[in-house]
């Protein structure tokens, strides 16, 4: 089902697939008969989905869909007007406050545009979760914070640079590397590759296939770009006008006949990135 | 954690014993993630320091790993893998992981004994170069100026009416407020000391001459300072943050011409409004307070005043609230101008700003003190 992955950037010895599964908790996001409304402005209209363990599942919709509002509402940061999101099987709204500070230890978020601590150096906007943890002492902490900066290609004379000084693709990076240091199964991606270039959407790609493959993570990410699509995704949901139209494999969803769809994998845009799952049946469009 | 769903997740657990041949092994088993170390981290890690690198591990036990878990191990066998190793293949990747992040080093900020002394050196040229700058600003304000007197029809009119309104009408109320509560105060105090030598009538003198002459220019500018400054600085600070300067710029929109200039300009000219506005509402305190402590009515007050005071008091108070105005508005431009993008930087430069445009007013207007001593405070009376 899933497509041909880019290989990972570092030798890798073990085999992932042979790891002892974690608790089985399918699934891990349910959301159900989801309605959103802002000033009589009916953002998600009776949604219904739900994201397994070890998937990575990619929104995608127009601008204006509601992809953001429904990541947001997965995490909690903004409420449902009716319906529930159920994260870990509790939801978030109503579970008593210590659950809910425990499932938010077991998610990491990337936000889109970094949303790095701007008054820390980039260290310290690793080491900030693990010092609030007060488990742990500053040279674990160090050990911690160096290991991940390291997985995410962050080299370390860069550890004290202010999130102001880094480069675009650098503070995606450091920012996936903090969404990464509370060791989350869950990890939120709010367009990943957004606003990088072409070379460092891929290598960022790359990286997220690799990490994904390795630490067992279970993935949600709002994305409009196909390669990023095509080459991470395991199924796609696709939101137009508020409703879920389809959700499935790329080859399934591209096969739906619906306007935003042919519109989304059509254009030559879309052909080019489909290209690489080899001869999809696109005798529909 | 015993986590609350239910599992068969294990605690973390080590068990050694020595074999036949003498070597240790290490038997390492249940959660070694972060939920589950997260309370135990420091007591697991002193219980591995017993062991060593030499001694045979078995990790096969371990339920759960992740880098926390690895990290400790990792740690305990002085970082690097042990010899006599048993792993779950899936397990090698953390410590793959953990040798490929091992070398290089953190730079680390070197101290000196003579740190305070640079440190000194360094604000006092910082505070030069931050005079420097506020003149250079003033300069190209004054251009600017001349260009817009040049070239009416494209004046930032709407900029500056709106400044005026903002600075200036706007601060309206607590500037009222806190001039008469000071009228007050310094009519009751004088009073009292008046009284003793039967000089009661000379309050008016007092009262007229400071707060026409010094309070009511200096409170209505350390007012619009923290009002207008700090909101100047924190504008133009989130506007260069977030590219706003550099997108006008491109626009051949001049940003000196459309922000700086209007906001000089309109404190310059709301400043003196705002000082007409304390001095009388602090008059009207001071008229009050006198009339409660003293018995001086209402129409005599108002008909000494003017002999009392002599009329140059009022120019001098009015002139110093444009000067007051338009430096407190360079200040916070200033400021504002060299915010840098982060969050610490915003809120650091406008206390910066307004500190300095408080010092500013009082280091200027002790100036006029001494260069206008000569003039309004021949005796009368």
């Amino acid at each position: 089902m899933a497509p041909t992955r880019p290989a990972p950037g570092r030798a890798t010895a073990g085999k992932p697939a042979t790891r002892a599964p974690r608790t089985p908790e399918r699934p891990v996001i349910a959301v159900k008969g989801l309605w959103t409304e802002f000033d009589g402005h009916v953002v998600h209209r009776g949604l219904d989905m739900e994201v397994d363990a070890g998937e990575i599942l990619a929104l995608v919709g127009g601008s204006g869909s509601g992809k953001t509002t429904l990541l947001r509402q997965m995490v909690g940061l903004e409420r449902p007007s009716r319906g529930s999101v159920e994260v870990f099987g509790f939801n978030l709204r109503q579970a008593p406050t210590a659950i809910r500070a425990k499932i938010r230890k077991r998610w990491g978020v990337l936000f889109q545009e970094g949303a790095l601590y701007s008054a820390l150096p980039v260290y310290d906007n690793l080491a900030l979760p693990l010092r609030e943890l007060r488990a742990f002492d500053e040279d674990f902490i160090r050990d911690l914070v160096l290991l991940k900066l390291d997985m995410v290609d962050i080299e370390r004379r860069h550890a004290d640079r202010m999130p102001s000084e880094l480069s675009g693709g650098m503070v995606k990076r450091v920012a996936l590397a903090r969404a990464l240091v509370l060791e989350p199964e869950l990890l939120f991606l709010d367009e990943p590759t957004a606003g990088l270039d072409p070379d460092r959407s891929e290598s960022f790609v790359t990286l997220l296939a690799s990490l994904r493959e390795r630490l067992e993570l279970t993935v949600v990410m709002v994305t409009h770009d196909l390669d990023t699509l095509v080459s991470l995704a395991d199924r796609v949901a696709v939101l137009f006008m508020g409703e879920l139209i389809t959700m499935g494999t790329v080859p399934e969803v591209v096969r739906v006949d619906h306007p935003f769809i042919h519109n989304f994998f059509g254009g030559e845009r879309g052909q080019r990135a489909l290209s690489v799952l080899g001869p999809v049946a696109l005798a529909g469009n | 954690m015993a986590d609350s769903a239910p599992t068969r997740i294990h605690d973390p657990e080590i068990d050694a014993d020595t074999g036949a041949d003498g070597t240790r092994t290490v038997r390492v088993s249940g959660a070694w993630d972060i939920r589950a170390l997260e309370s135990r981290a420091r007591t697991l890690a002193s219980e591995l320091a017993r062991f060593a690198a030499r001694d045979a591990w078995d990790l096969t036990g371990i339920e759960r790993l992740d880098h926390v878990g690895a990290l400790l191990l990792w740690r305990a066998w002085e970082r690097k893998r042990p010899e006599r190793l048993r792993l779950e293949p899936a397990q090698e990747l953390f410590f793959e992981n953990l040798a490929h992040a091992e070398g290089g080093e953190l730079a680390v900020p070197r101290w000196s004994l003579l740190d305070p002394l640079a440190a000194l050196g360094r604000r006092v040229i910082g505070v030069w170069g931050h005079l420097l700058r506020i003149i250079r600003l003033a300069g190209q304000v004054a251009l600017d100026g001349a260009w817009v007197v040049a070239n009416p029809s494209r004046g930032p009119w709407r900029e500056l009416s709106a400044t005026i309104r903002r600075a200036g009408a706007q601060a309206l109320p607590v500037t009222a407020l806190v001039g008469f509560l000071i009228g007050i105060v310094l009519s009751y105090l004088s009073a009292e000391q008046l009284r003793t030598f039967g000089a009661g009538i000379y309050v008016i003198n007092i009262v007229g001459i400071g707060i026409i002459r010094e309070l009511g220019p200096v409170l209505a500018a350390i007012l619009v300072a923290g009002r207008s400054g700090s909101a100047i600085t924190a504008q133009l600070g989130v506007m260069r943050v977030t590219e706003e300067l550099d997108a006008l710029r491109v626009m051949g929109i001049p940003a000196g011409i459309r922000l700086i200039l209007p906001k000089v300009v309109g404190l310059a000219i709301a400043v003196p409004l705002l000082v007409v506005w304390t001095d009388a509402i602090a008059l009207i305190g001071a008229m009050l307070a006198a009339r409660l402590e003293l018995d001086i009515s209402f129409t005599l007050f108002m008909q000494t005043l003017p002999v009392a005071v002599p009329t140059s008091n009022l120019w001098l108070g009015l002139v110093k609230g444009a000067v007051f105005g338009a430096l407190i508005a360079l200040t916070a431009c200033h400021f504002g101008l060299r915010i840098r993008p982060n969050t610490e930087s915003l809120g650091a430069g406008t206390t910066q700003s307004v500190v300095a445009a408080i010092t500013i007013v009082l280091i200027v207007d002790s100036m006029f003190a001494i260069a206008f001593s000569h003039i309004g405070l021949e005796l009368r009376g």
